[in-house]
């Protein structure tokens, strides 16, 4: 049976983040898929190298993509090029961070703050870490909550990966 | 565990059996760095000073092990081990990593000192890593050096803030300096034949070039916070040389006893 790769896609876009209510393809994190003869290899990005998620990620990615006919042999790895960046995230992946709360950047660079609740850019930073790798704590000064807001892996000028967003 | 990475990609290079030696030599000394300083930063989880830098050096622990792990399956990938093996299967004298990681936390002072000054040669090191015509390589540089830019934004805003402060708290990073100063010199310090990657052009920017360039770095820098680089000190303690001292033993006692109970189980 032949598989056909927008099936394998379309599977792919069940799979949740175990973190975040997102799916790992709105999320960007699957680079790459191939088929040959039932063999499937999955190519994936991290967001951060240390996230304890790629563990549970890999293995939702095997489990789902077996259940598709004419699958036999799943193959999931992570990669290093190109780098994860946050425009790799779609727009429905964003709207669904932002209902949950989390305040989203759209470019990775510098851009004002604004807090998921009331709106407002008069944010501050209150820690570069929180409560998982990819999430950074600020405190909102107008509606004075704790916010949180989604972290990308900093660019770092001059490196391989500075220049390919997206 | 099986393995969450794709595995290097060596290319067809004069000398192979050499540079890979080397390669995996210089993989497992930034591997065991990371795992053991991590290591280092998980035993403040609950205990620092703030709730914010239990949440940061929890974090950066975090990282410190994933980056670890992703190290030593790229060794695994060239020596054909496991990373589990690697990082829970070896004694003390079979890791390579700088004696200053292994040192006990010690007070706050330390911490931050130890963790500022080990960021920054970790910057280094990645950085000359990263420009290697080694693709594979060069690639693991760069995603490591964008999380990593993290790790120095704390261990800097930390420094620059108890430099600052007090007398007292002057004093005691003044004096935590010159505790860690000889050991930092040593992080940057050769891996086994590392000149066979240098003389094949897959590392540009070799160790005393690197060391140069953090001691030039963090001696700016500190100057810059009020504290006083040391001079004249030389390198001790490799721990490249396999010269630990007793603290990795015990460390790595701890670390390891879950994993000791059955070595063969699936987790």
């Amino acid at each position: 049976m032949v598989v056909d790769p927008g099936t394998l896609w379309k599977a792919l876009a069940d799979v949740e983040d175990p973190e975040l209510p997102i799916s790992i393809t709105d999320m960007g994190l699957v680079h790459r898929v191939a088929i040959t003869e039932g063999h499937v290899r999955v190519e994936m990005l991290p967001t951060f190298t240390g996230c304890p998620a790629l563990e549970v990620i890999t293995a939702r990615v095997r489990r789902r993509l077996a259940e598709i006919p004419g699958v036999d042999v799943v193959d999931v790895a992570f990669v290093f090029e190109p780098a994860w960046t946050i425009t790799r995230m779609s727009e429905t992946g964003r709207a669904r961070l932002r209902a949950h709360g989390l305040s989203v950047p759209r470019t990775g660079g510098i851009e004002p703050v604004t807090c998921p609740v009331c709106g407002s850019a008069n944010t501050t930073l209150d820690n570069p870490f929180g409560p998982t790798l990819c999430r950074t704590v600020y405190y909102c000064r107008d509606c004075r909550n704790p916010i949180e807001r989604f972290k990308p892996p900093a660019a770092v000028l001059g490196a391989r990966s500075a220049d390919r967003t997206g | 565990m099986t393995g969450l990475w794709a595995a290097p990609h060596m290319p067809a290079v004069p000398d192979e059996t050499a540079s890979r030696a080397a390669l995996r030599a210089l993989l497992l000394a930034m591997a065991d760095d990371d795992l053991v300083v991590g290591h280092r930063h998980s035993e403040w989880t609950g205990l620092a000073p703030d709730i914010e830098s239990d949440v940061a050096l929890s974090s950066i622990a975090q990282d410190e092990i994933g980056h670890a792990r992703l190290l030593y399956e790229q060794v695994a990938g060239l020596d054909g081990t496991s990373a589990d093996r690697l990082a829970y299967g070896r004694a003390p004298h079979e890791f390579c990593n700088a004696v200053l990681l292994e040192r006990e936390n010690g007070d706050w002072s330390f911490t931050i000192v130890r963790a500022w000054l080990y960021d920054h040669a970790d910057a280094v090191r990645l950085s000359a890593l990263a420009a290697s015509p080694l693709g594979s390589l060069a690639a693991v540089a760069s995603t490591l050096q964008r999380e990593e830019k993290y790790h120095v934004l704390f261990s800097e805003t930390w420094l620059e803030r108890l430099a600052r402060a007090t007398d007292e708290s002057r004093r005691r990073m003044q004096a935590a300096l010159e505790t860690a100063w000889s050991e930092a010199l040593a992080v940057l310090g050769p891996t086994p034949d590392v000149d066979v990657l240098t003389r094949a052009g897959l590392l540009i920017t070799g160790p005393a070039e690197q060391q140069a360039r953090w001691a030039a770095d963090v001696a700016r820098r500190l100057t810059a916070f009020g504290l006083c680089p040391p001079a004249g000190v030389p390198a001790a303690g490799g721990g490249r040389a396999a010269a630990h001292s007793p603290a990795l033993a015990a460390l790595l006692d701890e670390m390891t006893s879950v994993w000791r109970t059955d070595p063969e189980a699936t987790w």
